[in-house]
This record gives C-alpha cells, structure tokens and sequence, in this order.
C-alpha cells in the first residue's frame, strides 16, 4: 500500500522533478511519526490481545505523558533521560489505575461495558488536562541539541534518532519481556486462549495490570515525544492519537503485536507521502481512509488470513437485558402539555434557550438511541449527520433560496443517504468496530468539509444563513422557535415510537441481541441496518438544520466529537434504544448543568463521569434498555 | 427409502478447515423428504461445523450443499432461510430482550408479504413506509401471524403461553431452548435442524422434546438431529451418521451403527468422559 501510494506520489510530483530528493525527508518523517503511533498501537495491541478491548483512552495516557514531560521539562528542569523515566513511570501508573477502578469492576458485565467505560474515562482525563493546565497550546522543548545531519539527499535530527532509539528499545524490551519473563508468558497465553489460561492457574487481573500499565508508559512516553518533536502539546492531542493508534492497530490486525508495529510505519508513511502530494490539511483523511478500507476489505488486519474466526466471541449478550419502566400515556401527554404552554407563562428567555437545546439533542439523542440502543450500532461519530444536514440545509436555503422549512427537510433526507451511504460499508462489523469504523467516518466528514472548499467554504465557514422560517413566517421569537423546535422533536419522537412497535422494531432488536440468529432467520443486516441509520440519520440531519438556522453561522468544528459523546451519555442515561428515555436524558444533561450553574468548562468532565457511573451502577439507564 | 422420495437435502465433499484442524472432512449425506437422520459423535467431532455448512452461517472450503435439487452451496444465511431451512443453535441463541412472541415473529419473518413488498431497489424503503403507515393489510397479516403463533406455543403446553410478554432473558434454560424450536417452526421449515435439543434437560423434560420431534416427523417434516442421548437417537432415528474428527466414520440403522467397532472406538477413545458430561 505504501508502494502504491509512493508512485502515485512519484508521478504528480513530476513537474518539481528538482525537489526529489526530498522524497527521502518525506520518508524519514513518515518513518518517525510511525514509530510514535507504534508506541500507541502497541499498547492497544496487548490490551486488545488479552481483553479484547479497544481502549479508547490509550490517546488521553498519551495527552498525560506530554502534560507530564512539560512539568517536568519546563518547571522541574530534569534531564531528558530522567525526563523519559518519570513520563514512563507516571503514565504507567495512570494507566494501573484506569484497569483497577474503571475496568476490572466490569469484568463479568455485558460487552458494551468496558467500550463504553474507556470511552468515558478518556473524556475525564481529557478535561481534567485541561482544567488544569486550560486548554491552550504549549511549548514542550526537547533539550536536544538544534543540528540536522545531511543523510543522502535528506536530513536527519537528534530528535529523530531519540525517537527511533526509544522505538527500538522498546520494542526490545518489550520482545524480552513476552518472551523470557514468566509474566510476559502469562501475557501470552492469556491472549492466545483466555480460558485455557486460567484454568492452568494464571492470574488475568495481573496480566491485566501489567498488560494496562505497559500499554501506558509506551503511550505516555510516545505523547512526550511528539509533544517535543512538535515544540507543543495541547489537549486535542488525545483523540487524534487514539485515532491513529486505533487506525494503526486495525491495519495490524487487532491484538497483533508485530502487526501493530508495521502497521503504524505503514500509517506514517502513507500520511508522509498524502501530505506531500496533498497538503497537510489532508493528513488525518489518509489515515482514516485507510482505517474504512481495511476494515472493509481486511477486518483481521493485513496479516490475517483471511477466513480467520471472527475477532468477537459469537454469543454473549451485548446489552444489559432489563425490563423499560412502561410510563402510562396520559402521563407523557400530561408532560407534552405541560411544555407545549410553558412559552406562555413568565419564564425566561434564558430557560427557553435551555431547552431549545435540550430539544435538539433530543432529536440527535433519538436518532443514536436508536442506531446505537435498538439495533445496537454504538456510533461514536453520531454529530456527522447533524454536521451534513446543517451544511445541506444552509446550502440549499442560501445557495438555491429554498424555503428554510423545506431546507430542513432536505437536511434530514441528505443526512439520511449520505449518513447510510458513508457507513454501509461497515455493516458487516460488530461490537467495536463499529464504534471505530463510525467515530473515523465522523472525522472523515468534518476532514471533507474542511478540504472541500468549492462546496463546504472550507475553514471560513458557512455565515448569513436565513433564520428559521416556516411558510413565509420568519421565527425569531423565543416561544415561536421553542415551539417549533419542541413540535418538530415530538413528531419525530412519536415515529419512532411507532417505528419500534412495528415488524422492523423487533427486527431491529433482534439484530442486536443476536445478529447470527437474526441471519439464520432471514434478516438481512444491510437492510436493517441501512434502515435504522435512513431513520435515524433523518431525525439527527434535521436537527443539524434548525441548528444552522438558529446559529446563522457554521464551520466544520460546529458539530464535533463533543456533541456525540453527549449524545451517546444521553442515550445510556435514558436507556438504549427508549424514546422518551432520549428525551428525558436531554433534558436532564443539558438542564440540570444550567439549574446548578455549572461553568461551562466542567460539563464535560460531568458528562464523563456521568457515562462512567452508569456504566457501573445502572448500565440499563434511567428507563430500562427496550 | 431414498429412492422412494424426493432428495430433500445433499451434501457432496464438504469440508470446512479451520487452519490446521480440518473440522468437517469430506462429509456426504443424503436426506430424504420426511426422513430423520441422527448425528452423533463426540464432542469435537464437527457437527455444530456441518449445520453451520448447511445453513450457510459458514461457507465450505469444499464440497457442495444442495437443497431441493438446487445448488446451495455458499448462499447467505438469510437466503437459506427464504428457501425453508430452520435451525436451532446447540448454546441455544433466543433474542434475550424480545418477548416470547417477539422471538417466534421473528421465527416467522421470511413469511411477511404484505409489509414486505417485493420491489427491487425501494423495496426496503417501502417496508419502511408501510411499517409506520400499517394499512389495514398488514395489521391483518400481523393477526393472522400472532394467532398461528400461539398455536405454535401451544404445542409446548402450559410451558410457553403464559409467558408469551415475557422477555425470553427471563425464562429458565430449558424454555428458552423452547422457544427457539418454536420459533424454527415458525419459519413453516421444509428441513429443520436441530443441534443438541434436549442438551441440559433434565428427563421429564427430554422425554416432552423427544415426542414432540416425534410428532413433527410424523407429519412429514425433514429433520437432521444432533443428540447426545443415545436412546432418543434409536427412537427417533431413520438413519444414524457417526462423525469423529471431522469424518463420517459409520452410517446406518441406530441398531447396526451403535455395534459398530470404529464407532465403539470412537467414543471410547476420546468420547466417554464427554458423554457422560452431556447426560449430566
Ligand atoms: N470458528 C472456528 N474457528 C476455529 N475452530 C473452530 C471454529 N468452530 C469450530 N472449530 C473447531 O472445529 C472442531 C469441531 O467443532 P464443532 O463443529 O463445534 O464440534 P461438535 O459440534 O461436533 O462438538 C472443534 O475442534 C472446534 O474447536
Ligand atoms: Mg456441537
């Protein structure tokens, strides 16, 4: 792959012909930013290895290793060799932590567990980094010696042999450990056969822990050393190294250490060379394309054979079972009521703007709950749809002067095809996979509209957008849009519910619970599927609308991961798959942070620690999984 | 007696390798309509790989499958089950958060036509429109499902129907493998596969399995049974086929095969102590 992508990189570079020899520097830094991510790979690799996990907060050890490496640089001065030690030991006992108190509880719990528990963890880390030290960019000096040594028709940095010399140590070390310690057998023989491993007495908690506690140090060491290759480290670091680490790993093959290795070199390189040929804006595309097209074509990685058993066990339930709290109708009226007059009583602009935006997180909380509790897709990119029906719908008002009303529903129906469209080909993976395949497509489409300026205005972004306005009828009061909004939400809501009483309610379930046995009975996954995300990408595609109408203003980091880890907390929160569950959760997350006054700043790490002690003390969410 | 009817189901070579191990190894059979045949062997010995094979969950590395004369081998799952093939899983796979009735719809989904309209291309966003709208023809063919269901369910006596909201999480084992034979009926199977019905009943509740496997071959439904306990197999059996890594090591009447020496070896061999596992 890296052959393919270099010729084709040969070939348009043709006209600057007198620039080749720099084709040798592209190579060098692609070799070097591939020997950082297989710092993260490889830690994911050993967890994926021995608890089929996917630890989505291997980036956020990443983020504290660099944080880490700058106190220590910048305010403690240590040498760069104790620099290492001190990132290596910290991260490590960070990552110790995450498996004694965030995973080693979920142990015996249903799979979606653990995934949706790294997934949490990493957004609390996240933003304790940057409530602590706030979220702007800093300097990470590497203390080397500023020389670049001529090698052939390129240069060559001390920094990049320091990178290169720790890549290889450890990977040494790492080789020693696995291969001569008894732990490092234990290691192995957990990741080959778990059950056969204990059964012959080995202790899985310590594997975990020193499997956790490895995976660590190499994470937080590979964020130092970006960070100083960089000369800087800011709290975004995280999820774009847990991304590629992930990226890497899946090339590999999950839970293959080696693979891990050539994987993330492979990665470096086709990066190395996109951005030679491309631009640098088109770095991270190359990395999740090769992510969609593995994982396509090649879901055991590279090195799989190719009709291996599935990465996944086929049983085990992947949902906590639970019985939904039924809420009589009456009730629900009563409640739909009771919002549907409030604009006519003295409230506040400010709790109508509120809940607004509860409203709209409840149409994109519908549509996950729906994609990621009824037919159990647990998409981690979920605010692309809105990100595409809001683009859609500013455009089609703006450019081709359709009614803002329709343009909404143009935004719902674009979301829907394109979303469906974008993610079909990941129809056939399951677990986390899924939420792999969907957090990079997500990225994918914010990557699109960046670059895709001719359509998207790229970074400028998307102004003068027309306000809402339903025949004729521009809505700029508070109560008209608050109304408009809650009206549009409760339509959507009451679809849905009539949605899952139908055939494709229980179809959709059944492919959840047991997607073999859903197959051994005539159910075809990309039809479900495809229909599940058609119906849900219409509810989050006309939330993206009323939004773009309502901000006026939009750009690619309108709709960001924030936004789908929210909705995704909402939907944990309410109970998989339960409509009034969406909506009660949205009003609870986006609610109670404005009744208590919290600063902005915070609710994240609240939403985070929300998603955690669910997962722990009531995985089946407020109403109960339906 | 296969002379006497049409060939129902055919396997010709099939194997499957799972790298090293080949776990079915070039295995024919020949089932006649409203025949039953027996697979026994132990544990290991590739059963659970051959239905698989069969009802396409997993596809052969050799050999071919054919299904009514036509050739099957390689088909999807959900085609198979389009054409009549049912099956039962040996861990027993209900929909654990669906509802009895909920599972046995399931059971009975490639037998919707009203709400599932055969159009190419908007087909699906047909059934998606009329799922919501629900015209007075498929609320009547919805009806008319539920209420053949439950006669389904009635087969099991009072074990099922008073269950039929309850989510299938909830039922005790021996229910849940209930419901999914249930639920294989309701497909309306022309060839029924049964992997291991009574594994962990106790024998009240084996003797309830074994007559109603008899009642279903006794009105003409083509059935291959995966069973351990031996004396359901000579019960119920036309014919018996013995696997043992991955190979048919006899065939035959239940009388004839079960005095087999290879056969004897086979379970001595490696066997016993599985076997016993399974009666317990
Ligand atoms: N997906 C798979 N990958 C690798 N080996 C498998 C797989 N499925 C079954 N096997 C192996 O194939 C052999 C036959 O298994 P199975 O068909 O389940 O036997 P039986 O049902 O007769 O007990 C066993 O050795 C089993 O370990
Ligand atoms: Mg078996």
């Amino acid at each position: 792959m890296a052959g393919a992508s270099a010729s084709a990189a040969s070939h348009s570079l043709a006209p600057w012909g007198h620039r080749v020899s720099s084709w040798l520097d592209y190579t060098i830094n692609g070799l070097i930013v591939g020997n950082v991510y297989a710092l993260v790979a490889v830690g994911l690799a050993l967890i994926f290895g021995v608890s089929r996990l996917i630890n989505f907060a291997q980036g956020s050890i990443y983020l504290v290793g660099a944080y880490i490496g700058w106190v220590a640089v910048v305010q403690l001065h240590t040498p760069l060799p104790l620099t290492i030690i001190v990132v290596a030991v910290a991260a490590a006992v960070v990552g110790l932590i995450i498996e004694r108190f965030g995973l080693r509880p979920l142990q015996n719990s249903v799979r979606i567990a653990p995934l949706l528990a790294t997934i949490g963890i990493s957004f609390v880390l996240d933003q304790l980094v940057m409530l602590t030290f706030s979220p702007n960019p800093r300097a990470l000096p590497s203390q080397l010696p500023d020389v670049r040594f001529q090698v052939g028709g390129g240069t060559i940095g001390p920094l990049d042999l320091l990178i290169a010399g720790v890549g290889l140590t450890s990977a040494l070390l790492l080789f020693a450990f696995l291969r001569y310690s008894k732990l490092g057998w234990a290691v192995r023989a957990t990741a080959q056969d778990r059950d056969a491993a204990m059964q012959m007495g080995v202790d899985v908690n310590r594997v975990n822990q020193a499997v956790f506690g490895i995976a660590a140090a190499l994470g937080g060491v590979s964020g130092m050393l970006v960070g100083m290759y960089y000369n800087q480290i800011d709290t975004a670091m995280s999820l774009q190294a847990t991304l590629k680490g992930v990226v890497a790993e899946v090339v590999g093959g999950a839970g293959n250490v080696p693979g891990a290795v050539i994987g993330s070199l492979l990665l470096g390189l086709v990066e190395s060379y996109g951005v030679a040929v491309f631009g640098t804006s088109y770095r991270n595309l190359f990395a999740f394309l090769l992510l969609v097209v593995v994982l396509v074509l090649r879901p055991n990685g590279l090195f799989a054979s190719a009709r291996q058993a599935p990465p996944e066990p086929l049983t085990g339930t992947f949902i906590a079972p639970s019985r939904p709290v039924r809420i009589p109708r009456w009730a629900l009226a009563v409640a739909a009521g009771g919002f549907a007059v409030l604009p006519f009583f003295p409230v506040s602009f400010y709790v109508l703007q509120t809940l607004i935006n509860a409203w709209l997180l409840g149409m994109l909380a519908l549509s996950l709950t729906l994609v990621a509790g009824t037919i159990g897709q647990v998409s981690l990119g979920h605010a692309a749809l809105l990100a595409i029906g809001a683009y859609s719908s500013a455009l089609l008002s703006l450019t081709f002067s359709v009614p803002v009303g329709l343009a909404i529903i143009g935004g719902g129906l674009m979301s829907a095809a394109l979303g469906t469209a974008l993610i079909s080909p990941s129809f056939r993976l399951r677990g986390h996979y899924v939420s792999i395949a969907t957090l990079a497509i997500g990225e994918i489409v914010s990557l699109v509209i960046l670059n895709w300026e001719s359509v998207t205005r790229g970074p400028i972004g998307i102004s003068g957008i027309p306000p809402l306005s339903l025949f004729g009828y521009d809505l700029i009061s508070p109560p008209s849009i608050y109304w408009f909004s809650f009206a549009v939400m409760v339509v959507l809501a009451l679809l849905q519910a009539r949605l899952l009483t139908s055939h494709l309610g229980r179809s959709f379930r059944a492919i959840r619970d047991d997607d073999v046995a859903a197959r051994a009975y005539g159910l075809s996954l990309n039809r479900y599927k495809s229909l599940a995300f058609i119906f849900g990408g219409f509810a989050a595609g006309v939330s993206g609308g009323i939004a773009a109408h309502l901000y006026s203003y939009i750009n690619h980091e309108t709709f960001n991961t924030q936004q789908s880890i929210l909705a995704l907390t909402v939907v944990i929160l309410g109970g998989l798959g339960n409509v009034v569950g969406a909506i009660l959760g949205s009003v609870a997350l986006v609610g109670l942070p404005e009744v208590f006054r919290i600063a902005a700043e915070y609710r994240i790490l609240i939403y985070g620690i929300v998603l955690l002690l669910l997962v722990r003390f009531r995985p089946q969410g407020l109403l109960g999984t339906i | 007696m296969a002379e006497r009817s049409t060939l129902m189901l055919s396997l010709r070579g099939l194997t499957r390798r799972f790298g090293g191990l080949t776990a079915v190894d070039a295995i024919d059979l020949d089932l006649a309509s409203g025949e039953l045949i027996s697979i026994i062997g132990p544990n290991g010995a590739g059963k659970t790989t051959l239905f698989n094979l069969v009802t396409g969950l997993d596809r052969p590395d050799d050999g071919a499958v054919s299904f009514e004369g036509q050739d099957v081998t390689g088909l999807s799952p959900e085609r198979l089950a389009a054409e009549g093939i049912a099956r039962t899983f040996q861990l027993g796979r209900v929909f654990g958060n669906l509802s009895v009735m909920d599972n046995v719809l399931i059971g009975a989904h490639t037998r919707l036509r009203a709400v599932k309209p055969a159009v190419p291309v908007i087909g699906p966003l047909l059934e998606l429109g009329l799922a919501l709208l629900r015209p007075a023809s498929v609320k009547a063919e919805e009806e008319r499902l539920r209420e053949e269901l439950k006669a389904i369910l009635a087969r099991f006596g009072e074990r099922l129907l008073p269950r039929i909201d309850q989510p299938a999480y909830s039922l005790s084992y021996a229910n849940r493998r209930r419901v999914e034979i249930a639920r294989a009926l309701a497909l309306k199977p022309r060839l029924l596969l049964l992997d291991e019905p009574t594994a962990g009943m106790n024998p009240t509740e084996t003797a309830e399995m074994q007559g109603l496997v008899a009642e279903l071959k006794a009105e003409g439904l083509t059935i291959l049974l995966i069973e351990h306990k031996l004396e359901m197999v000579m019960r119920l059996s036309d014919r018996v086929i013995v696997m043992d890594e991955g190979k048919k090591i006899a065939e035959g009447p239940g009388e004839q095969v079960r005095g087999d020496p290879k056969v004897i070896e086979a379970y001595l061999g490696h066997g016993l102590a599985t076997e016993r596992e399974s009666a317990a």
